[in-house]
């Protein structure tokens, strides 16, 4: 009788069975013995949702507060602040919304909380409320002049540098130092209420600045060019900036 | 011995056979395309605009609060960046922290054209290369396209947080389990704004489906130009930028 295995020699034959086994084993422990939980990816990411899906909240959102403070969210949605939310200033309020009277959110009442996003910093974008908290009525809590829930300036400053900053200081530096803000833009009055919708005017003609600049102006001291030929099509401040002329 | 006549012979009609293989492939194949179904739930979608951010960082502190991310300034989950571009030469970024310490004095705009703060976080990519290189499958993409991290089963072998192109995830020290930005996916699951967005001042963060027709971050594509970081690496981020320019990395 010829068996399958007979020319092979028996210790072979019986390593072999012993690899079948250990292999057969491996096959049954892995199939039946480890449940799926272990195995299968699907299950445990379906579980990682469900356990993200149930952490806690912290910061119960802005809706929230609405149902009890209707008073004080009547009051912010008219100023400045109408889009910002209750919890940015006050913190994370989940626990207060649960135990209203036990936890009470922070009112954050010193000069450090309201400078956090009002400091002056050059990289703001142009036009955000800026102040420099050393030279700002110092010491005197924010909260003395401004409401926070409707924040106004005390009175609408007269002064350009209150919220040009950046330009004033420039300006100090350079040669047009002595030139008033108006004497190139025509402010109109309504500009102090809606800064934003009527803006001040900027020069529109070459011949604007060539009043000094110009070859045959009459004015001393001051770098002349041919208006003919310089510049071509461009208004002067297309190229050169007027607050620090001839800057580096 | 095969002649020059029947070598060209059997040539062709093996090419002939194998092109008939592949087109029979190529007509099946875009029928499968058709048969994987758009998924028809949300697909969360992120919008930054740059334009309005001040780099006040309540969203660092908010987001810190919300998810337990320690508060030492080496672990983020978003952060904000602040971007100075010379005159010349590459552009000067720095993390702004938290916004609350007093700061090394507002730096010095001699030389700087512009600058600006990004705010950064994990960009939920459609296809996300953290993913691809967990050696434990740990990390996965959910139905509503957002990124998230089975603590049970991560390893910590921080292969994910080499293979971010954003650099948006870290080592959580606590569980040594790798974190990431979620979305706050336990607040939209209960119908809440990720914390960043709710605390954010100026509305710089912006969220909402990309599926609907209306929800803010429709709005955020129609009335903005829109660009992605790192569009090159093809990784088709789901947060999207407005208003900043090719200098942000």
């Amino acid at each position: 009788m010829k068996t399958p295995f007979s020319k092979l020699p028996e210790a072979l034959v019986r390593l072999l069975i012993v690899f079948a086994v250990v292999i057969g084993m491996a096959i049954i422990i892995v199939k039946f013995v480890i449940p799926p939980r272990f195995k299968d990816t699907r299950i445990q990411w379906a579980d990682t949702v469900a356990r993200e899906t149930a952490k806690p909240v912290r910061y119960a959102g802005a809706v929230a507060c609405t149902e009890c403070h209707d008073e004080i969210v009547a009051e912010k949605k008219k100023g400045y602040h109408r889009d910002l939310s209750c919890e940015t200033c006050h913190g994370p309020a989940k626990a207060h919304t649960e135990a209203p009277d036990n936890i009470k959110p922070p009112a954050p009442r010193d000069r450090k909380f309201c400078p956090v996003c009002h400091t002056f910093n050059p990289s703001r974008p142009l036009g955000f409320p800026m102040i420099n908290p050393v030279a700002h009525n110092p010491m005197k809590p924010c909260f003395t002049c401004h409401n926070p829930h409707d924040p106004k300036p005390s009175r609408t400053p007269r002064e350009c540098s209150a919220c040009h900053g950046e330009i004033a200081r420039t300006l100090s530096v350079s040669h047009h130092v002595q030139l008033e803000c108006t004497t190139c833009h025509n402010v109109p009055s309504r500009h102090r209420i809606s800064p934003r919708i009527v803006k001040p005017t900027k020069p529109s003609s070459r011949d604007f600045c060539g009043k000094c600049h110009s070859k045959d102006s009459s004015y001393k001291g001051s770098p002349k060019i041919d208006l003919s030929s310089h510049g071509g099509k461009y208004v002067c401040w297309q190229c050169h900036y007027p607050h620090l002329p001839e800057a580096e | 011995m095969m002649d020059r006549r029947s070598f060209l012979r059997k040539l062709l009609s093996s090419l002939a056979l194998s092109g008939g293989i592949l087109g029979g492939f190529l007509r099946v194949l875009p029928a499968w395309g058709q048969g994987k179904e758009e998924s028809a739930g949300k697909l969360w979608g992120f919008g930054v605009n740059a334009d309005k951010c001040i780099g006040c960082a309540r969203c660092v502190v908010a987001c810190k609060t919300e998810n337990n991310v320690p508060m030492e300034p080496f672990f983020y989950r978003t952060w904000v960046e602040r971007y100075m571009i010379p005159n010349e030469g590459e552009a000067i970024v720095t993390n702004i922290h938290m916004g609350l310490i007093p700061e090394e004095e507002a730096p010095s705009t001699k030389g700087i054209l512009r600058s600006f703060f990004v705010p950064k976080l994990c960009n939920q990519c459609e296809r996300p290369p953290c993913v691809q290189v967990c050696p434990v499958g740990a990390t996965f993409s959910t139905e509503d396209g957002v990124v998230l991290v089975n603590e049970k089963t991560c390893i910590g072998c921080r292969y994910c947080i080499q293979a971010c192109p954003y650099g948006a995830r870290y080592l959580h020290p606590e569980t040594s389990t790798a974190d990431k930005c979620t979305f706050c996916y336990h607040r939209l699951s209960r119908d809440l704004l990720p914390a960043c967005v709710e605390v954010c001042p100026t509305q710089a963060r912006v969220i909402g489906d990309l599926h609907s027709v209306a929800s803010p971050m429709t709005r955020f594509k129609r009335m903005n130009k829109i660009f992605v970081l790192k569009p090159n690496l093809n990784t088709e981020p789901k947060v999207l930028y407005a208003n900043i320019d090719g200098e942000v990395r």
